[in-house]
C-alpha cells in the first residue's frame, strides 16, 4: 500500500475512534486560539472602528502600521515574546514561558493587527453611508461604534474567521514560546511539525485532516450566514 | 460660550424654543467651490417654509447647514439666538433626499432612534409606524422597502425624535400619489402641532399647497424670501418669475 494511503487510513482511524491524545491536542488548540481571538476582538474591533470613524493627526500612519503588521512573521513575534517572558526578560517574573498563556500572547500579537485593519476597512465603508445621519441625530460615539459594528456584523464575521484561521494554523510563534511540551503546550500545528519530522505521518495527517475540516466547516457556515444576510439586505 | 452656545447656558436651551432661525451672510464652500454665497434669511414663525430653486441652487446644502452638517466659512446661523450645537441639533430632525436606513429591520431602525432620544416606548413606535403607513412592516428589512416606503420610514424616524424643527429635503420626490398625500398630511399635522417645517421641493403645486413662506434660491444665493401667496402671484424678481413659469435661469 502506498505510504500516503496507509497514513490516510490510520489518520481516519484516529479521528473516528476519538483518539485521546489527538483530542487533547485539539482541545488545547481551540482553547489557545479561541482565547487569543476573543482578546484580539475585544481590543481590535473597537480600535478598528475608532480608526475608521475618527479623524486625528497621524491616523493614516497608524493604519499603515497596522496594515504592515498584518504580515508579521510568526517566528519574529515568537522571538519577541520569548525575549519578553524568558527568565532574564522584563516579564520573566511572570513565569509564563512554555505555557499556554505565552502562546495566547504571541497569537494575540499576530491576529490583533488583522482584526484592526480589516475592521477599519469595513467600518470606513459603512461610515461613509451613516456619517451624516449620525451627526444629524447627535449619536454619542460609543453608540455609533456599537451601531457600526452591529450593522457590519456579517462582514465582521469574516474578519473574526480570518483571525481564527491565522491563529489555529500558526506554528512559528507558538513553538518558540510554547516549547511543544507534551500534555502542556502541544497544539495541532506543532504536533504536525514534530510528528512529520519523526516520520509518524498518520497522526500528522489526522491533524491535517481536522485542520482542513475546520477550515471547510467555518467557510461553509460563513458563506451560509452571509448569503442569508444578503437575501435580507443586511450585509 | 459653551460648546458653541452663546448668550444662554446649555440647560436653559433645553427649555427654550429654537425659533426664530436667523442666517447672517452665510457662506459655505466645498473645496474651491462656493455652494452658499452670502445667504441671509429669517424664519420667524412656525409656519411651513419651502426652499425652492433650480437644481444646484444650494437648497439641500442650506438644509444641511441649518442642521449643522456643513462647515460654515463665513457668517452665522442662530436659533433663537443660540448658535448651532448638539443641544440645538437634538431639537431638529433632517429627512434626507436619499434616506439613509440602518441595515436592520424597520422596527430596529425606529428603536435605534427611540434609544438615543429616550422618548418613545413600543406603543409610540407602533403608532408612528401606523401613522406613516408602515403598519405590519416591523420585521421587514428596511433596505428592502420601496422608495416611498423608505422615505416614509425616514419620516417616521424623524417624527419619533419629536423635533421642534423638521427639515425635509425633497420629501416626496419620485413618490406615488399615496405616499405623497400621506407625507403632505403628516407635514400639515406636525405644523399644526407647532413644529417649524422647512422643506425643499421642485413641485410648485406642493409649495403652493403647503408653504406659508418661500425662500427662492439660485446659484447659492437667496434671491427672494417672501410670503407664498405673494411669491406665486407677484414675485419680486425676474429670476423668480422665470422659474415659476418654467423658463431657464441663466
Amino acid at each position: 500500500m502506498n505510504i500516503i494511503q496507509e497514513a490516510l487510513i490510520k489518520a481516519l482511524d484516529l479521528v473516528i475512534t476519538f483518539d485521546e491524545s489527538l483530542f487533547e491536542i485539539l482541545l488545547l488548540s481551540f482553547k489557545v486560539s479561541g482565547i487569543s481571538l476573543l482578546l484580539s476582538c475585544f481590543i481590535g474591533l473597537p480600535l478598528g472602528t475608532l480608526l475608521a470613524i475618527k479623524n486625528f493627526w497621524g491616523r493614516n500612519s497608524v493604519l499603515i502600521l497596522f496594515n504592515t503588521m498584518m504580515g508579521l512573521p510568526p517566528v519574529v513575534v515568537g522571538l519577541m515574546v520569548y525575549l519578553l517572558v524568558s527568565r532574564s526578560g522584563p516579564l520573566g517574573w511572570l513565569g509564563i514561558l512554555y505555557t499556554p498563556t505565552a502562546m495566547i500572547i504571541a497569537q494575540m500579537i499576530l491576529i490583533t493587527p488583522i482584526i484592526v485593519s480589516l475592521t477599519a476597512q469595513i467600518i470606513e465603508e459603512i461610515s461613509q453611508e451613516y456619517k451624516n445621519l449620525f451627526v444629524s441625530l447627535v449619536v454619542p460615539s460609543h453608540k455609533a461604534i456599537m451601531a457600526y459594528l452591529y450593522d457590519a456584523r456579517y462582514s465582521i464575521l469574516t474578519v473574526i474567521l480570518a483571525g481564527f484561521g491565522r491563529a489555529i494554523s500558526e506554528v512559528g510563534a507558538v513553538i518558540i514560546v510554547g516549547g511543544n511540551i507534551d500534555h502542556l503546550t502541544r497544539v495541532m500545528t506543532t504536533t504536525i511539525a514534530l510528528e512529520t519530522s519523526k516520520g509518524n505521518l498518520s497522526l500528522a495527517l489526522a491533524l491535517g485532516i481536522i485542520l482542513l475540516l475546520i477550515a471547510l466547516v467555518t467557510n461553509f457556515v460563513l458563506i451560509t450566514i452571509k448569503m442569508n444576510a444578503k437575501r435580507h439586505m443586511y450585509a | 460660550m459653551l460648546n458653541g452656545i452663546c448668550m444662554h447656558n446649555k440647560d436653559k436651551l433645553l427649555e427654550n424654543e429654537i425659533t426664530p432661525i436667523v442666517a447672517d451672510n452665510l457662506s459655505v464652500s466645498f473645496g474651491n467651490i462656493n455652494i452658499l454665497n452670502d445667504v441671509s434669511f429669517k424664519i420667524e414663525n412656525k409656519h411651513i417654509t419651502a426652499v425652492i430653486g433650480p437644481n444646484g441652487a444650494g437648497k439641500s446644502v442650506l438644509l444641511q447647514t441649518i442642521n449643522g452638517l456643513t462647515n460654515i466659512q463665513e457668517g452665522k446661523i442662530t436659533f433663537n439666538s443660540f448658535l448651532n450645537s448638539n443641544a440645538v441639533r437634538k431639537k431638529q430632525a433632517l429627512v434626507f433626499q436619499y434616506p439613509t436606513l440602518l441595515r436592520r429591520s424597520v422596527l430596529s431602525n425606529m428603536e435605534f432612534i427611540a434609544e438615543i432620544y429616550k422618548n418613545a416606548d413600543r406603543k409610540i413606535i407602533q403608532n408612528t409606524l401606523i401613522r406613516c403607513g408602515l403598519d405590519g412592516y416591523d420585521q421587514k428589512s428596511a433596505r428592502l422597502l420601496s422608495g416611498g416606503e423608505k422615505q416614509r420610514l425616514s419620516l417616521a424616524r424623524a417624527l419619533l425624535s419629536q423635533p421642534s424643527i423638521l427639515l425635509l429635503d425633497e420629501p416626496t420626490a419620485n413618490l406615488d400619489p399615496f405616499s405623497l398625500k400621506l407625507i403632505e398630511d403628516i407635514i400639515l399635522e406636525e405644523n399644526e402641532k407647532g413644529t417649524c417645517i422647512i422643506l425643499t421641493t421642485h413641485d410648485m403645486a406642493q409649495a403652493k399647497r403647503l408653504a406659508k413662506n418661500i425662500i427662492f434660491m439660485n446659484k447659492g444665493k437667496v434671491i427672494e424670501q417672501t410670503d407664498a401667496d405673494i411669491f406665486f402671484k407677484k414675485p419680486k424678481t425676474t429670476q423668480a418669475s422665470k422659474y415659476i413659469h418654467g423658463e431657464i435661469l441663466l
